[in-house]
């Protein structure tokens, strides 16, 4: 029989070998998925693997594709510290885009020297405020969060859709569900000279940073933990989890919304469809893949990132869908999750119970 | 009852069964003490088998019959994770959603725009011709029927087989349940197993009845919203009848009002159906503190006899 027997420790070879097996693993299924479709897996991961390492131009673009992806993890993050999931990273983005773009079309700050720091507050405040009905919900009336996060996801994206067929569409867009384009002074400024790297990445990097430091270095981070530690405990302490509910769901949704701010400005320019092709639900397997580490996120992030990158050149070479990488996004999970047994357990494989135990010993 | 009324009550049916199958198979997911968020990608891979099946042999019964078994076998990989290597279970439930939405986008390219003849009206004898609930309940289609013969069937097994007993002790007390000599393992594999069949199910409605296509990422949110009636449902399964044609009848309301033209925004009535699943949460939520009517003890609990 097959029985896993807890670790003292966790082996210190799975640190490495268990996340880069998991990702193998995934590939290979993946693989097989792929040549069921009929779809050659090689050329297939040919294609992946040349669009983010290929070339300088790669790499810069698998920067772009990271940035939304580390403030999304971090708004998974934060949260799952203290026991909280918010799977509503997506809605928050969108509400951030929105934000971004109320503030650089309809205001006349949109235009002003300070139209960037404006449209990246707008676009925080607007995700901050989204995400505080589930956790308003979550606090007062202990509603699931889960649920409730995930469900105005949906909402989210219809109410893009009503502003950007409705009211907010471009007169000179000939009809199509576009928002005009942004002011030039509402743009965020690129880093990198002829590249699309944008200040965005820059904000993500000290936003993981910010948050290392508070959850590490300060007191709120210190009841940040606890609770996620033992919520009994935390209550005994007179931790306030009201109060600590609203403040790092407020803060989860600001991370999404200037994530969403920064693509609708930088990237797009505009608010549009499509403007996340599902970086709030990547932001889930960010924060687990980083164990819930913020500075791993940024790493994490870079890696999906790439991936996304590589998906956009077999969307391109290929005429795969984008759904290719959520497949194996899916599969690298999946087997993440599995493989973190091999880290806490040693898997024993015995013929039979050498010794009949009593029951005292067995508990 | 005017004629509008009757067949906006049938199409609020029609509307809740795909969500009123997944609803069901979750609660038996849970009552076994395995919280289970991947309803939502067992839906589209079984809306997705459903519609191939139904597509290539021309027999819808064939598509359901697909759609149940890769929706089980989905649940079995939910199963393995949570069960066998004791993985946080709302992280695989979010994995399986993920790899559903994805796979069944990209094996299912191929069939957007493909007609298939999937499941029509078969108005039973006699009880179609009742007045006032024939032609809301017995105007409909076989699956429609099969969901009604479903609820009876899993309340029944819940709360008055030795199976349900089991199940139900397994998801309350697993160490006890243990101690009787229950193996909770297998129990909890067979509900999270029929979950996925139910959910599948569900999906096979969706692109074989409610419509004859397959659309990415057709269950727009319906697998999270059986989640969430689950709730509302307190884990009964007759309850769950009144949460899916609550939501069966929101939905129906506003494709009604959007088709006879109303001053109402048509993404206000878009949004309806998530809005009032949230609505219904809350209210939910309050009703079930207030009578302590709780979850399963062990919902989302490992079991290991070494613990």
């Amino acid at each position: 029989m097959i029985s896993f027997e807890a670790r003292d420790a966790p082996a210190r070879w799975t640190s490495w070998a268990v996340p880069a097996a998991s990702i193998l693993a995934a590939f290979i299924v993946g693989a097989a998925v792929l040549g069921l479709a009929g779809v050659d897996p090689l050329a297939a991961y040919g294609e992946l693997l040349s669009g983010p390492f290929g070339s300088g131009f790669g790499l810069t673009e698998t920067l772009v594709k990271a940035t939304p992806l580390i403030l999304t993890g971090l708004a998974v993050l934060v949260p799952a510290r203290m026991r909280l999931w918010n799977i509503g990273a997506e809605g928050q983005f969108q509400l951030g885009a929105i934000g971004a773009a109320a503030v650089a079309l309809f205001t006349p700050l949109g235009r002003s020297p300070g139209a960037v720091p404006a449209v990246l507050l707008a676009g925080m405040a607007a995700g901050a405020a989204w995400c505080l009905v589930p956790a308003a919900l979550r606090a007062w009336l202990r509603v699931n969060e889960t649920i409730t996060t995930l469900l105005l996801n949906y909402v989210a994206l219809l109410l893009v859709d009503s502003l950007i067929y409705g009211p907010w569409k471009d007169p000179a867009g000939r009809g199509f569900p576009l928002s005009a384009t942004f002011p030039a002074a509402a743009k965020l400024p690129v880093l990198l000279p002829g590249t699309r790297v944008h200040l965005g990445l820059l904000l993500a990097v000290a936003a993981a940073v910010a948050v290392a430091i508070v959850l590490s270095r300060t007191r709120w981070g210190f009841e940040i933990r606890v609770i996620g530690d033992n919520p009994v405990c935390a209550r005994y302490a007179g931790i306030d989890l009201v109060r600590n509910t609203i403040l790092v769901m407020g803060l989860a949704g600001a991370l999404a919304g200037l994530a969403g701010a920064g693509e609708a400005s930088a990237i797009a320019g505009r608010l549009q469809r499509g403007l996340s092709p599902g970086y709030g639900y990547t932001g889930i397997i960010v924060a687990w893949l980083a164990k819930l580490n913020p500075i791993a996120a940024v790493l994490v992030a870079v890696l999906l990132g790439g991936l996304f990158l590589g998906g956009d050149a077999l969307q391109i070479s290929l005429g795969l869908p984008i759904a290719v990488v959520y497949m194996l996004q899916g599969l690298i999970f999946f087997f993440v999750l599995g493989g973190e047994v091999l880290v806490a357990y040693r898997v024993v494989i015995r013929r039979r119970t050498p010794v009949q135990m009593s029951p005292a010993a067995s508990r | 009852m005017t004629l509008a009324a009757v067949a906006v009550l049938a199409a609020a049916v029609r509307a809740g069964t795909p969500v009123l199958f997944a609803t069901l198979g979750e609660i038996f997911a849970e009552r076994a003490g395995i919280l289970n968020l991947g309803v939502e990608g067992m839906m589209l891979v079984g809306a997705l088998a459903g519609f191939a099946a139904t597509a290539r042999t021309g027999n819808p019964w064939a598509g359901a019959a697909a759609a149940g078994f890769v929706g089980g076998c989905l649940g079995l990989i939910h199963a393995l994770l949570t069960i066998t290597l004791r993985a946080n279970q709302v992280a695989s439930g979010l994995a399986l959603t993920i790899f559903g939405t994805g796979v069944s986008a990209f094996l299912g390219r191929g069939y957007v725009g493909v007609p298939a003849s999937g499941f029509e009206t078969t108005p039973l004898p006699l009880l179609s011709r009742l007045p006032g609930l024939g032609p809301i309940l017995f105007q409909q289609d076989p699956l429609v029927y099969l969901s009604f013969a479903a609820v009876p069937l899993a309340w029944y097994v819940l709360y008055r087989t030795r199976w349900g007993l089991e199940i139900r002790a397994v998801g309350e007390r697993p160490e006890a349940a243990d101690a009787m000599g229950v193996d909770v393992a297998r129990v909890r594999y067979a509900c999270v197993a029929a979950g996925g069949v139910l959910a599948g199910l569900g999906g096979a409605f969706l692109s074989t009845a409610y419509t004859s296509m397959w659309i990415e990422n057709m269950t727009a949110g319906r697998g999270w919203i059986a989640v969430a009636l689950v709730i509302f449902a307190t884990w009964d399964p007759l309850r769950a009848v009144a949460g899916a044609y609550l939501f069966g009848g929101v939905n129906a309301l506003q494709l009604h009002l959007q088709a006879t033209g109303t001053n109402l925004p048509i993404y206000l009535l878009l949004m309806a159906p998530y809005v009032f699943t949230i609505i219904v949460l809350v209210v939910a939520t309050q009703e079930t503190a207030r009578k302590r009517l709780g979850a399963p003890a062990a919902l989302s609990v490992p079991y290991s006899r070494t613990d």
